[in-house]
């Protein structure tokens, strides 16, 4: 026995040298607006000759390739005209992105505003040549070298997209059709345990929206500057949220599933998951009156991509007019390509979705990541940071 | 069995060198110790230095933070994770909870085990019996997401969990119940067959003295056979305990919005990026099956694995 | 063996119920193959062999299928070597740490998957990939090959202490070097256990999915990765039913075989 405990002994020190080396802190930047730089990256110079395939990180339904929906495939024509074989990875939230980022095993990833800045402050994206992407140039002016997609007028990537989160409900077992967001935050609800919304610390955001206006004695005016009392009330009002809560999502086919069966009968959704359910039940979804939150994809690449000729070339493919107008219809939202409005389907489609409406767009409360450093320019007070965010979203879901 | 080559007797004068392969293998024939080296060398190096060299980097990355807006490892040390662990009611709540799906899962497993384990080694015909072990085991071969996925489907809202209970909405629906439920399901056959094992090693004759004594069916199930397959029976609970642990799959996929330990584990990893946190919350199945495996160690159960 | 009839009956009672609740999700995969609805309405609207059409031309389930075997095999070889050489180890000789070796075989398949995969991912990351060697088939094989061990292990243990030592010992005095007793004796008396052990440990490695989740390379995709892509993707969710069905009826041959082999050397153990 007394061997056994020396042994064990030295392991224990053995384990808490290794903690101490590695050297203390690393390289990276800390929130925006402190003055820090991002890391210095390189941009690509000049296209060459293409490496054969890219490995690309994405929101689902962003690169479709026939096997959902044999009439939904833009990525076969662009493997056709490029040489460049494209393998997808679908990340369910923007945490799982970013992880994803950081592993340095993808070229390239369609990343919403909450993920954009941690990506480029973290070193793990590089700026966009956008000379290389002739496509650029037709790009909507509002979404260009925005705040979530360039730092110091250096673009870190390309626009995608935008759109808003919804609220889907089950018309034949909802009634009467709901208007507001308060049929899934309110307490006594006869929809207990059918409700849904989506997994991510992010959706805080959302409760912070609904109690901007119903509370406005909390006085807040940004969904993603919280300070302690305005972050206790949202944290509180999801806490109360999550006795009705039948299931999270962040799968979206989970979701398709679960209202087709009527597990859940009204939650937060994407345009996208009302078109799959299509009329195989009977759904509607609308904007509620409140406003809501959203998201404005952007295309970065990779800071060490492996593939960057064919990153660039998916670059170009994706906000050309033809393919952008195919995806904004497909997924249901506004196309960045202002030249892509003349090629969708539905030739309403770019005025139900305000594509080229800058005031609209201004009016959603678009996905970024929360810092200390107040985003509504509030001096006096911290407001709650990501990690905060992330703490709190394991206590409400209990 | 093909014969032995023997060798010819080495008489006077027919002195001869040995053969080098024989020479080395009667060295080590004499050299104990380094035949046990030879055969321990390999295992463990990949035992001792892959794999509890990642469980200890693991344990080391958990006393390290992350930089909250980054996200990048800062490689200070600290015990921050654990405090906030202990200091936090919800990890407490949740981890209480896993062990008690794990326990709940382990008993249940064992209650429908015993007597099906029982009927094939000591009831069915040995025509059948074969047949009826296949029977058990071909579910080991199904997919296990397939397996899960098609109890979503049977619990869904409307489906035939829920006629069952007497119309939709009434079945048990997806939360903790269908998670204890679905992972009985799972690992049923995982406890089936240590304990089937076991009582095949059961010898009949003792079955038959105790009937000889006069006792009835239930009396010797209670008093001979049941104390000689408890081992057997905590070899299967290895299984379903440890599984029903770290499971995080099923969970997302029948839980409706419950959460396990495996899930934080997952989440913090994958979507938070926070590997020392899900270290650190990682050590706490560790610890509770270390401790399992050491209490049914004295049972004997690990030698009826 | 004097049991009551009506405990027989009994125990019959218990034996189909419980085969019969094993059997129903697995009923409902099959029949849920040929359902023509996409998720899976009950009653089926519709009736089509389609979804089995899709399967076959499937190349992402034929490309998974077939990294699954190589992934099973290369672990199933590992395992047996390893497994088989921890098991002489500790069986035929007394050491320091005996016990302790007997646990730490064990450990991989008692800790939680999850705790598994991180381990062994972070491992890789910080210790394999800076020397050059990224994660890939090897790595979901060295994952796989750690818990599989611990099978082969228990099989060939519980064989060598019903075969003691005599009969090494016999051949011995016969004049045979250890190489040829373990060729000509020892061997062909465990190869049943190390068929059982084989057999699970390819088990155990072609349906694992945690850790395989968290060692797999980005271009290495095993079946049960391939299905958990797309469990719940529309289009695919049938398919995805009728591989399950496939790999059911499918596995019916090795384990009669494994049951014939361990029946025919007077019951080892799967």
């Amino acid at each position: 026995m007394g061997t056994y405990r020396r042994v064990m002994a030295v392991a224990a020190a053995g384990v808490l040298a290794l903690a101490g080396c590695g050297g203390s802190g690393t390289g990276g930047g800390s929130a925006p607006g402190t003055g820090v730089k991002p890391p210095k990256v390189d941009r690509l110079a000049a296209i060459g000759a293409g490496e054969g395939e890219v490995d690309i990180v994405s929101w689902a339904g962003y690169v479709e390739n026939g096997t959902d929906d044999p009439k939904v495939d833009w990525v076969t024509p662009f493997t056709r005209a490029t040489g460049c074989k494209v393998n997808n990875k679908v990340g369910g939230t923007s945490d799982e992105m970013v992880t994803l980022m950081k592993t340095g095993d993808y070229d390239l990833v369609s990343a919403s505003g909450d993920a954009t800045l941690r990506l480029i402050y973290g070193g793990n994206v590089a700026p966009v040549n956008t000379d290389l992407v002739p496509n650029y140039a037709d790009i909507q002016s509002f979404l260009k070298l925005k705040g979530w997609n360039s730092v110091d007028g250096v673009p870190y990537g390309i626009p995608h997209g935008w759109g808003a989160n919804l609220l889907m409900w089950r018309t034949d077992k909802v009634t009467p059709a709901p208007t507001s967001w308060g049929v899934v935050f309110e307490a006594n609800s006869p929809y207990k345990g059918r409700i849904t919304a989506y997994d991510s610390p992010i959706y805080l955001a959302d409760a912070a929206l609904y109690l901007m206006k119903t509370k406005p004695d909390l006085k807040i005016t940004n969904p993603y500057a919280l300070d302690d009392t305005q972050f206790q009330a949202a944290v509180d009002l999801l806490k109360a949220q999550n006795k009705n809560i039948g299931e999270y999502w962040s799968d979206y086919t989970k979701e398709v599933q679960a209202f087709k069966a009527g597990n859940s009968v009204v939650g937060t959704t994407w345009q996208v998951i009302t078109n799959t359910i299509g009329t195989d039940a009977p759904v509607q979804a609308i904007l509620p009156s409140e406003g809501a939150t959203g998201w404005s994809d952007t295309w970065m690449v990779a800071a060490k991509a492996k593939h960057p000729n064919c990153a660039y070339k998916w670059l170009d493919w994706i906000v050309s007019p033809e393919v952008n107008a195919q995806v904004a219809e497909y997924f249901g939202e506004a196309p960045a390509n202002a030249r892509a409005c003349d090629h969708t389907a539905d030739k309403a489609f770019c005025g139900t979705y305000h594509a080229a409406e800058a005031g609209y767009a201004a009016k959603i409360w678009y996905w970024t990541t929360p810092t200390a450093q107040c985003l509504d320019g509030r001096t006096g007070v911290t407001c709650k940071d990501y990690a905060a965010w992330t703490k709190a979203w394991t206590e409400i879901k209990g | 069995m093909p014969p032995v080559p023997v060798p010819a007797p080495a008489g006077p004068g027919r002195a001869r060198a040995p053969r080098p392969g024989r020479a080395l293998s009667s060295w080590l024939y004499r050299h104990a110790r380094v035949r046990l080296g030879l055969l321990l060398s390999a295992p463990l190096l990949w035992l001792v230095v892959a794999y509890l060299g990642a469980l200890a980097l693991l344990l080391v990355s958990s006393l390290w933070t992350v930089d909250t807006f980054t996200g990048d490892i800062v490689r200070h040390p600290s015990l921050d994770n654990f405090r906030a662990i202990a200091g936090t009611p919800v990890y407490r709540t949740v981890a209480l909870r896993s062990v008690a799906v794990a326990a709940a899962v382990t008993v249940i497993d064992a209650l429908i085990a015993l007597p099906m384990a029982f009927y094939l080694a000591k009831v069915a015909a040995p025509r059948w019996r074969g047949w009826l072990v296949i029977a058990v085991l071909t579910p080991l071969w199904a997919s296990y997401l397939v397996k899960a996925y098609a109890w979503r489907v049977m619990l869904a809202n409307g489906g035939p969990l829920d006629d069952l209970f007497g119309g939709p909405g009434h079945g048990p629906g997806y939360g903790l119940t269908a998670t204890v439920i679905v992972l009985s399901y799972l690992w049923l056959p995982y406890m089936i067959l240590p304990i089937y094992a076991g009582l095949e090693r059961l010898s009949d004759s003792l079955l038959e003295a105790s009937a000889d004594l006069g006792a009835r069916a239930f009396r010797t199930w209670r008093s001979v056979v049941l104390p000689m397959i408890v081992p057997s029976v905590f070899a299967g609970s290895i299984f379903t305990f440890s599984l029903s642990l770290g499971d995080y799959i099923t969970v997302q996929i029948v839980g409706g919005k419950t959460q396990l330990i495996g899930n934080l584990v997952y989440a913090n990893i994958g979507a938070a990026g926070n590997l020392p946190l899900s270290a650190a919350l990682a050590t706490i199945p560790v610890l509770v099956m270390v401790v399992y495996l050491v209490a049914v160690r004295r049972l004997g159960a690990l030698e009826q694995l | 063996m004097t049991v009551s009839p009506l405990t027989r009956w009994l125990l019959r009672l218990a034996m189909a119920a419980g085969l019969a609740v094993i059997y129903v999700p697995l009923a409902l995969v099959l029949v849920n193959s040929f359902n023509a609805d996409r998720t899976f309405a009950w009653p089926p609207p519709r009736w089509t062999t389609g979804w089995w059409v899709r399967a076959w031309d499937s190349t992402g389930a034929r490309e998974a299928l077939w990294t699954s075997v190589k992934a099973g095999l290369g672990a199933t070889a590992v395992a047996l070597v390893l497994g088989t050489m921890v098991a002489f180890a500790v069986q035929r000789y007394r050491f320091f740490g005996r016990e302790a070796v007997s646990l730490l075989v064990v450990l991989p398949i008692a800790l939680p998957g999850i705790v598994t995969g991180i381990a062994l991912d972070s491992a890789f990351r910080t210790v394999a990939e800076p020397l050059g060697v990224g994660k890939g088939l090897l790595s979901v094989v060295v994952g796989h090959a750690t818990f599989c061990v611990v099978v082969v292990y228990n099989n060939v243990v519980a064989r060598l202490r019903r075969l003691g030592g005599n009969l090494a010992e016999a051949s011995a005095d016969l004049g045979a070097s250890p190489v040829q007793t373990f060729r000509y004796v020892t061997f062909p008396l465990l190869r049943s256990a190390l068929f059982a052990g084989a057999l699970l440990a390819f088990a155990l490695s072609f349906d694992e999915v945690i850790v395989t989740t968290f060692t797999a390379g980005p271009g290495v995709r095993t079946l049960p990765l391939w299905i958990f892509e797309n469990l719940f993707r529309p289009n695919q969710a049938p398919v995805i039913n009728v591989v399950a069905a496939v790999l059911i009826l499918a596995s019916v041959i090795p384990i009669y075989l494994a049951q014939r082999v361990s029946a025919g050397s007077g019951g080892g153990r799967i």
